[in-house]
């Protein structure tokens, strides 16, 4: 029986989700261009006026706002609101090398709670349960997110950001912990250090929530099967509020957007073109609801598709795939596109354990891709001929996933840094040639 | 009558060959023979030792993927000729030697090899029909 934490939103019809967006849009655009200098410049660059845009029809007419608006902007020139209104800042990791700092009104933080107590229920949340949030608190939004999420159910909560996985096992069993929260490369962490400590029959786990990394379904497939939980996934950008801007219901095929808050689109990322549903774009979010920090058509960088098939859920907002490639993460290796992704799937099909390092060189002005995988007992044979089959086996996979030859270079055990937060899967050193 | 041999699997990477026998040496194991098989980018350590239960377990808990294995090891007179009468017996009745590793103890006079075999029954059968005595696990512990 699917649960809702407000059924007449998440299943309302199409019509009604329209209507909201179109009035939401207005309003949010009078706002921008009454109280964000930098949009009514940027509008005005484009020669739209608020009056232009009557509904949700009329979105295309708006400018895209990416990454380096935002680095531009930094840290307030994008606000809506005055300081004063403002009760929070959360920030990006600034992996790449560009900080977000997005600050948040109450209202602000009560939607964007609000959306992961959505993501929550979904994944059977009640109030009788014990939410064991583990990823960061701080300025990253997971943490935070979920925790607001968790207490807006009803859940008893507990903020264990992330990192001591001794402590995060020991809560586990000592209370009880039915719902998990983190990063899928630390839940596939702890669910081997459950295992390894055999206390696999002491956790009453029912759900995970994953998200703020890529994953795949091997991926899933391994933890739910590792920890005996349904694993949910969920989706969400700092730029936008947090996790829950999207999520996945029972069906697991796909995360459901907060239409209501965030209108998604898909476009070419190339021309700007908007995409028709069933064609893979990029992904891009208007934030309608949002008082101080809201965004006008903000592209994710993320590669997807979305679909607005009837759920067998019963919600009848947009889904979208779980992100299939991000730009930032796309490696060009002799002139073809990698994703790790791709060489991950390969590694789950071959029966490889998830703990994976992709290296990046160039030698001899031609690049070169390394694979590093850990052995494991189940791959291991004291015949020398039968590992070299096997690696050479996984070489052939790999090259007929990318196409192109990819080193595969097997390694001792427990030898590749775990992550406590965002695993470190890509290290390119030709970028060390370049600064 | 076969002995247990511990396989590890190594990367190739300075320094990972000393930090094994290092954990060898920190658990007082003994070795009574070793090869090193290599590939590329990694190798397979072959170990015979004097407690195989002991070995596993410290291996285990270093983190290192191995195997056990029964090979089968054979006395042999230490002298020109002793190892080509048991590879010939091996290879006249079509027992296929996959590899084979050689030492000697302190016992004056014989050579041990280890053979791995694809089929240690029928190895074990011609060479016993031909006088030669594969050496069992106690016994190699005693030397």
């Amino acid at each position: 029986m699917e649960r809702y934490y407000q059924p007449e939103i998440e299943c309302a019809s199409r019509e009604q989700i329209r209507e909201w967006q179109s009035e939401r849009l207005v309003k949010q655009v009078q706002n921008v261009w009454d109280n964000v200098p930098y949009y009514r410049k940027r509008m005005e660059e484009m020669g739209v006026e608020p009056g232009d845009i009557k509904s949700v029809d009329d979105l295309h007419k708006l400018p895209f706002i990416t990454k380096d608006d935002l680095r531009e902007a930094y840290p307030y020139g994008l606000l809506a609101r005055p300081l004063s209104d403002c009760v929070r800042i959360q920030s990006t990791s600034g992996t790449t090398g560009r900080r977000v700092v997005a600050f948040y009104t109450q209202h602000d933080l009560d939607l964007w709670e609000e959306c992961c107590a959505r993501a929550i229920v979904a994944a059977g949340g009640t109030k009788d349960d014990v939410c064991h949030v583990c990823y960061g608190y701080g300025l990253f939004t997971g943490g935070p997110g979920l925790n607001g999420g968790s207490h807006k159910v009803g859940c008893l909560t507990l903020p264990m950001s992330s990192g001591n996985t001794e402590r995060q096992i020991q809560f586990m069993t000592d209370l009880g912990s039915t719902i998990l929260c983190c990063t899928p490369s630390y839940a596939a962490y702890l669910a081997e250090s459950i295992i390894e400590r055999g206390v696999r029959d002491q956790i009453k786990l029912k759900a995970g929530i994953f998200g703020a990394e890529a994953w795949t379904e091997e991926m899933r497939r391994d933890i739910e099967e590792k920890l005996g939980i349904k694993a949910y996934d969920i989706y969400g950008l700092t730029e936008i509020s947090g996790p829950g801007v999207s999520f996945e219901c029972s069906a697991q095929t796909g995360m459901h957007v907060n239409e209501d808050h965030f209108i998604a689109e898909v476009i070419n990322p190339v021309t700007g073109e908007v995409l028709p549903d069933g064609e893979k774009g990029e992904l891009v979010f208007t934030s309608i609801t949002k008082e101080a920090f809201p965004l006008l058509r903000y592209r994710t960088r993320d590669i997807c598709i979305l679909s607005r098939e009837k759920c067998s859920c019963g919600r009848t907002h947009v889904k979208m795939t779980k992100p299939l490639g991000r730009s930032d993460d796309m490696l060009i290796v002799k002139g073809v596109n990698v994703f790790p992704s791709q060489i991950e799937t390969v590694l789950m099909n071959k029966g490889y354990p998830a703990n994976y390092q992709i290296i990046v060189d160039r030698v001899n002005n031609s690049d070169t891709i390394e694979v590093q995988v850990e052995m494991t007992p189940e791959m291991f044979s004291d015949s020398l001929s039968e590992v070299s089959a096997r690696e050479k086996e996984l070489v052939d996979a790999l090259k007929a996933m990318l196409g192109i030859y990819a080193k595969v270079k097997l390694v001792n055990p427990k030898t590749i840094t775990r992550s406590e937060g965002k695993a470190v899967r890509v290290i390119d050193k030709r970028n060390l040639y370049q600064q | 009558m076969t002995v247990k041999q511990i396989s590890v699997f190594l990367e190739n990477k300075p320094g990972r060959l000393a930090e094994f026998t290092d954990v060898l040496s920190k658990n007082n194991i003994d070795m009574r023979a070793l090869s090193l098989a290599e590939a590329e980018d990694f190798g397979i350590v072959r170990i015979i030792v004097d407690d195989v239960y002991n070995a596993s377990t410290v291996l285990k808990d270093a983190g290192y993927v191995f195997s056990i294995t029964k090979v089968l090891a054979v006395a042999i007179p230490d002298e020109p000729g002793g190892l080509s009468k048991v590879i010939r017996v091996l290879g006249d009745s079509s027992v296929n030697v996959e590899y084979m590793y050689a030492f000697i103890t302190r016992k004056k006079g014989l050579a041990y090899m280890i053979f791995r075999v694809a089929d240690n029954k029928r190895a074990i059968e011609v060479l016993q029909e031909n006088g030669i005595r594969p050496v069992c696990q106690d016994e190699l512990s005693d030397l």
